[in-house]
């Protein structure tokens, strides 16, 4: 049994997309504190399942459980599989806040607007008490002298240490990242790197879908191997990079082996 | 000195007239424009159907016929219908189509159909990953809508509107043919009585001429207003 306590489980998830199968019975419980990486080549997945995870793509089978809350669905009229409660979905997305692989921060919105959107119009938060969180946000993140800028006027990598302020925000029991790093210069993957690696320290619960090798190794508490909508592989860092029994895993590692740590 | 020979006063109150005509056409052809871009983004193939049915009909027929289709034609049905509900149900309704009413519907059903495109056009061009930003952080469909599809889309669709707007502002000139005392009927009159036609019809011209200037300031500024965020401006 799952505990039931554990912020986000999930079970058994299928997903297609019309007769193509992505994913085929993805398992996966992230207790508090947990880090959990998904890597695997593209088109493995990985970021599928971290969709299906707040509903952005609704699991063809398969359960999401949220701090013991298991998300209802239903089969609509042409028998596709829905979510049976829309003030549900709402409300649980609530709890988990994205960041995604191209910030997507609301491009009409100033920085400090984009952090206090959610908060003050879902969450009901009095703007005046959003405003004092955002800026401290902003401050852990490092960017608290921009925030009057439009994202159009930072870089890539400021954008996305403001888009991680706007997910830190809404104060969730579990933060999804997906693929933060991707759209990045290289010279600027370490500031945001910095910025999730203080994050997991303190504690908060991450699910990070990645092809930053060590972080995944050195900042993760357990890593997933997909591959082909399985697992292929999955448990601590140590075991997955140092010791794996799958040869898949081994062929994809291998030349990731040479990068240094954070 | 500017004479007009008396009918100064009269002519104002044709531009008035003309104003007015205009802004109501405007509230209706966006209001039109909206549901009808909505309906063809939408899910449902009927809702779908019914406005590509509207949007081909009224571009492809001429805004004089179907505005004499609506004033005299709208008076035949609206007769048969208040005799039916009279003389069936005993109910007493009628309303009479008076050149005013008939020209904001037409113009504002004309006018709908190209802004629908406008705004179909500017809901599509808003990027996927904005409005999955706001549904992944717990938006329902209405907050979606009205805080990020909306004025994201305003952006795209500002220049579409104001064109249209010009184009219906001087398409309020034909409801002169049925009777309405809009500016240009008036000089048309005058022009006749006194035979002085540029003396009534200029004016006429300079009025609309500073009716579209002005409005295109206004535009101007919506749109620098719109496009607030974006690099390198318009």
């Amino acid at each position: 049994m799952a505990d039931d306590s554990a912020p986000l489980v999930c079970r058994n998830i299928h997903k297609s997309f019309g007769d193509t199968p992505v994913l085929q019975g993805l398992d996966l419980e992230a207790r508090k504190g947990d880090v959990v990486s998904m890597i695997g080549s593209s088109g493995s997945g990985k970021s599928t399942f971290l969709r299906c995870l707040n509903l952005l793509e609704t699991p063809t089978s398969g359960e999401v459980i949220v701090h013991g809350e298991p998300i209802q669905f239903r089969q609509n009229r042409k028998g596709v599989r829905v979510p049976a409660d829309q003030g549900q979905v709402e409300r649980i997305r609530a709890r988990l806040s994205m960041v995604f692989q191209n910030f997507n921060l609301w491009s009409h919105m100033t920085v400090l607007e984009n952090i206090i959107e959610a908060p003050v119009h879902v969450l009901k938060v009095p703007k005046k008490e959003a405003i004092e969180r955002a800026e401290a946000y902003l401050d852990k993140v490092g960017i608290r002298e921009r925030k009057d800028y439009y994202p159009a006027q930072i870089s890539g990598g400021q954008q996305q240490r403001a888009a991680i302020a706007r997910a830190l925000a809404m104060e969730p029991e579990v933060m999804l990242f997906d693929e933060p790093t991707s759209a990045l210069d290289p010279e600027l993957v370490g500031d945001v790197l910095r910025v999730m690696q203080k994050l997991a320290e303190e504690g908060r619960t991450m699910i990070v879908v990645t092809h930053e090798m060590a972080f995944a190794r050195d900042v993760c508490s357990q890593v997933m191997f997909l591959h082909q909508g399985r697992i292929e592989e999955q448990g601590s860092p140590e075991q997955v990079f140092n010791n794996p029994s799958s040869e898949r895993v081994k062929q994809f590692l291998a030349p990731n082996f040479q990068r240094s740590t954070l | 000195m500017l004479d007009f020979h008396g009918y100064g006063p009269e002519l104002l109150r044709g531009a008035i007239v003309t104003t007015e005509l205009a802004f109501a056409a405007l509230a209706l052809a966006l209001a039109i424009g909206l549901l009808g871009a909505s309906a063809k983004l939408s899910g449902s193939r009927s809702a779908r159907g019914v406005a590509t049915f509207y949007t081909t009909v009224i571009r492809g027929i001429p805004d004089l016929v179907m505005m004499m289709l609506f004033y005299y034609g709208g008076q035949v049905l609206m007769n048969q219908l208040s005799d039916y509900l009279y003389y069936n149900h005993g109910i007493d309704f009628f309303v009479q189509f008076d050149p005013f009413m008939s020209g904001v519907l037409t113009i504002g059903l004309i006018f709908g159909a190209y802004m629908t495109e406008t705004f179909r056009g500017a809901f599509l061009a808003v990027p996927t990953g904005q409005i999955e930003a706001g549904r992944a952080y717990g938006m329902n469909r209405l907050q979606v809508f009205c805080r990020i599809m909306f004025p994201q889309m305003l952006r795209h669709a500002l220049p579409g509107i104001g064109n249209n707007w010009q184009v219906l502002l001087k398409t309020t000139a034909l409801v002169s043919v049925i009777g309405l005392s809009d500016m240009v009927r008036i000089a048309e009159q005058a022009s006749k009585a006194e035979h002085a036609p540029f003396k009534f019809f200029i004016p006429v011209a300079v009025m609309y001429l500073s009716l579209t200037a002005i409005t295109e300031l206004a535009i101007k500024w919506l749109n620098r207003r719109a496009n607030a965020g974006v690099v390198g401006g318009i």
